[in-house]
């Protein structure tokens, strides 16, 4: 009986971890060359997005809420920023500032709706999403943004891309070998990093905690809720912001078409995150460790000729394999959940 | 027709260890109203839950004129004749629905046919209305209608059943005078056809209105029943709150220097102003019935709500919080009631709960917690509280219930405050929990001043200096504990503004 208790228990701590470890293995045997660095950076490379992205939803998931705009942030973004230098000719400092102030004006947007007009969070973000997947495309006529372009009044969209702007997406840096790591992997890194520093480790992070777990004990220990809510959608709305930014960055045009899957890829990745460790709640840890996983699943069976079709099937089956982690198993052992 | 309409006889129900009605005796006499009293946790509420067939006993006996009745669930006891109107109004109607819908709503669940009869619907519907004086268009939309008015659709419905007996649960806790005075006339009627009531209230004033007899509860059993006019208020009271006070002795200082003045402080609109000053080194409890006032005044202090009336100065300089935060940063701390609703964060170890309010203190550069710094402020207060567990990361919700109380006292112990306020500080601990918490509180209350609320008198007298009652949202009487006299104190427990008149 003890020994099937820790088994559960151990199950739960390092299970997803090991399945990991196992998928790698079983990849490198299948496909060798899934073991080389480019294929791991290709892995990073294909998630850094998401990845951003899912670290924003993170921050909201801990306070309790949802943000469900985070998708369309990001192509509004990615829009916003073509439109500034195509259309607008300006370089790409005034580009990377406007999309990060928009991200962080519709985080401010969603958190207002929901603490001061009581729009529920799944409620007032899903409007957001649909305001923003409409508005996005109003300025152009519905046309993706690329030089040369015909504008509505007439003419050429002559501006172009800023090249340094380009460089966020594309340029790849020296490591071991040449032209190894793109920017995005490190601004993944760097972005976990200072979440995982941030929800973890200083006072902020614990009192966003403590709101989820209980907003009433909060508040009656002196904290201000609503602003903390707010911050969350805030810093939720920045990072889908430059997630956008790098999406633009990588593709070089503002295409109205992109973007449709990475909502869903990062609440995903966010909740796989919650079985990382049996922490059974959201953490940026987890979250940046189930973007990784969903990452080397697709990886591995595209090298192993797995259709393009079925990806999507993976990733549902793998976020309810996590979910069961999460919910079932660790509920047996009366870890607390929300 | 009269007799007796329910005979309840050894009825004993346990929630795990828990024994919460340990052999319940009781009559229900037709055509009359049984007050049935008790202090929270007395085990009222899980009798009517059994008596509604919300709940299954363990054991025991009822009988439905003459006849067995054990409901399984809760439209088998309507069925045989048992309605219950419950505290919370919107739980016995269906807002979206019209008044009509709502009244044949049981019909409509039980359902014959596919298609429904507006025009049979409405006649009927009327008909039933009239019949308890709820006079609306059946038509219009239930959350269109005043509290009142919704209440009285939830007793009409009930009232379509014939019922033998009515339950109401506190039934005029959110009404005015005058809907309170429509209820009332209802109940003498339905009385008069020969319903027995069951009439649960903490309202002294509604009790004095109504009551044919008595019954207290008190810790699962009855502890008195009262049916001889003049019926004996007080000592229905005092069997509900017990005084079977342990010896502790207090010895009362000297108090220090005034904390906190209130000056014709009003609670709510037509409550009596009241002034009170506490000092240092003095420890003052309030106690009260439930809605007598005394969370309101917490809630005034800790910066919930604002007075409707009146002043409050802090160390001399005026004070008005207008948030907990406020509050706190003022010196002026509170731990809440209802540990699990309002102060435990279940997520967190037992070191975290610990220092939540006060974080800045463990931080360093950049907001960075320092957990060593958290531990010992949690080791510090472990020993101080004797909290029994294994050590500061302790899971919260893995600690007893009176160790989790302690940690969320020594919470606010762990920092110097100006006035600690303590809503019930021993709600669900065990004796020893409590001796410890209340000798903690004691012992640390030199620098500031300390305001304890408690419904139960004994545990005032365990802990306070000053003894408080508070009673309609004023202050109904001061006593210094000593040779306290615990008759005046309950008469003034009881005392109402209708009391006080009649």
């Amino acid at each position: 009986m003890k020994s099937n208790f820790d088994l559960v228990n151990f199950a739960i701590r390092y299970g997803f971890l090991l399945l990991m470890a196992g998928l790698i293995v079983g990849f490198s045997i299948a496909q060798p060359a899934f073991l080389s660095a480019r294929s791991g950076v290709f892995i990073f490379q294909s998630v850094a997005i998401t990845g951003i992205l899912a670290l924003g939803v993170t921050a909201t998931l801990v306070v309790g809420g949802f943000d469900l705009s985070i998708g369309a942030v990001a192509t509004s973004s990615m829009m916003l920023a073509a439109y500034v230098m195509v259309i607008w000719q300006l370089g790409a400092v005034e580009a990377v500032v406007l999309c990060l102030a928009m991200g962080a004006a519709v985080g401010l947007i969603n958190g207002l709706l929901i603490v001061k007009m009581k729009v529920p969070d799944l409620l007032a973000t899903l409007g957001m999403m649909f305001l923003l997947m409409g508005l996005q495309r109003i300025p152009t006529e519905g046309n993706s943004i690329s030089t040369g372009m015909a504008l509505p009044g007439g003419g050429n969209a002559t501006g172009t891309f800023d090249p340094s702007f380009l460089m966020l997406g594309r340029h790849r840096l020296d490591f071991i070998l040449p032209d190894l790591i793109p920017l995005s992997v490190v601004f993944l890194i760097a972005i976990a990093l200072l979440v995982w520093v941030f929800l973890e480790l200083t006072r902020h992070g614990r009192v966003m905690y403590a709101i989820g777990s209980n907003a009433r004990a909060a508040s009656l220990a002196g904290i201000n809720v609503e602003r903390y809510r707010v911050l969350a959608y805030m810093i939720s709305g920045t990072l889908a912001a430059f997630g956008g930014v790098l999406l633009a960055a990588r593709l070089g045009r503002g295409d109205v078409a992109s973007g449709n899957n990475l909502l869903l890829d990062a609440v995903a990745a966010a909740l796989i995150g919650f079985a990382v460790l049996g922490a059974a709640k959201p953490n940026a840890f987890g979250t940046a460790i189930g973007a990784l996983f969903v990452g080397i699943l697709l990886q591995g069976l595209t090298m192993l000729n797995a259709p393009y079709y079925t990806q999507d099937f993976i990733k549902g089956a793998v976020l309810v394999v996590a979910l069961v982690f999460t919910f079932a198993l660790s509920g047996r052992t009366g870890r607390g959940r929300g | 027709m009269t007799g007796d309409a329910i005979v309840i006889a050894g009825l004993t129900k346990s929630f795990a260890r828990n024994r919460v009605l340990r052999g319940i005796d009781m009559v229900l006499p037709a055509g009359r109203v049984t007050v049935l009293m008790g202090a929270n946790g007395a085990g009222k509420s899980t009798l009517v839950k059994i008596l509604c067939g919300v709940q299954t006993r363990d054991a025991g006996i009822i009988t439905l004129d003459g006849r067995a009745f054990a409901p399984a669930t809760p439209a088998a006891a309507l069925r045989a004749g048992v309605v219950t109107v419950h505290q919370n109004i919107n739980d016995g109607v269906a807002p979206d629905l019209d008044v009509a819908s709502n009244l044949l709503l049981d019909e409509l669940a039980a359902g014959s046919g596919f298609f429904l009869n507006t025009r049979r619907m409405r006649a009927e519907a009327r008909r039933i209305a009239s019949a308890v004086g709820l006079e609306v268009e059946v038509s219009r939309p239930v959350r269109d209608l005043s509290l009142a008015d919704r209440q009285l659709v939830s007793i009409a419905r009930a009232m379509s059943h014939r019922p033998r007996l009515l339950i109401l649960d506190e039934p005029t806790s959110s009404l005015s005078a005058a809907e309170t005075e429509r209820l009332f006339a209802l109940i003498e009627r339905l009385k008069a056809e020969g319903v027995a009531i069951l009439y649960i209230s903490h309202r002294m004033s509604d009790i004095r209105r109504l009551a044919d007899r008595i019954i207290s509860m008190r810790d699962g059993q009855i502890s008195g029943t009262f049916e001889d006019a003049p019926l004996d208020y007080s000592g229905a009271v005092r069997a509900m709150l017990g005084h079977e006070i342990t010896e502790v002795d207090i010895d009362i200082p000297p108090p220090g220097a005034p904390v906190m003045a209130l000056q014709r402080l009003q609670l709510r609109a037509g409550a009596r102003p009241f002034d009170l000053t506490l000092h240092e080194n003095e420890v003052v409890a309030i106690t009260g019935l439930v809605g007598s006032g005394k969370s309101r005044l917490a809630e005034v202090l800790f910066g919930l709500t604002g007075p409707t009336g009146g002043t409050m100065a802090l160390d001399g300089a005026a004070y008005a919080p207008n948030s907990p935060g406020d509050a706190v940063t003022r010196g002026v701390f509170q731990s809440p009631k209802d540990r699990l609703l309002n102060a435990v964060v279940p997520d967190f170890d037992l070191a975290s709960n610990l220092t939540l309010p006060f974080l800045s203190r463990h931080q360093a550069l950049f907001s960075m917690m320092r957990r060593g710094s958290e531990r010992a402020t949690a080791r510090r207060m472990i020993d101080e509280m004797q909290v029994v567990c294994q050590g500061p990361r302790d899971g919260i919700l893995t600690l007893s219930g009176g160790n989790q109380q302690k940690v969320i006292v020594a919470r606010w112990l762990a920092e110097a405050s100006r006035l600690l306020i303590l809503d019930e500080p021993f709600q669900g601990v065990d004796i020893q929990a409590r001796r410890d918490i209340g000798r903690r509180i004691r012992a640390s209350a030199g620098s500031r001043a300390t305001l304890v609320l408690c419904a139960e008198i004994d545990e005032a007298l365990e802990i306070a200096d000053r003894i408080l009652v508070m009673s309609e949202h004023s202050i109904a009487g001061e006593h210094r504990n000593q040779n306290i006299d615990l008759g005046l104190v309950m008469a003034q427990v009881t005392e109402t503004v209708a009391g006080t008149a009649a």
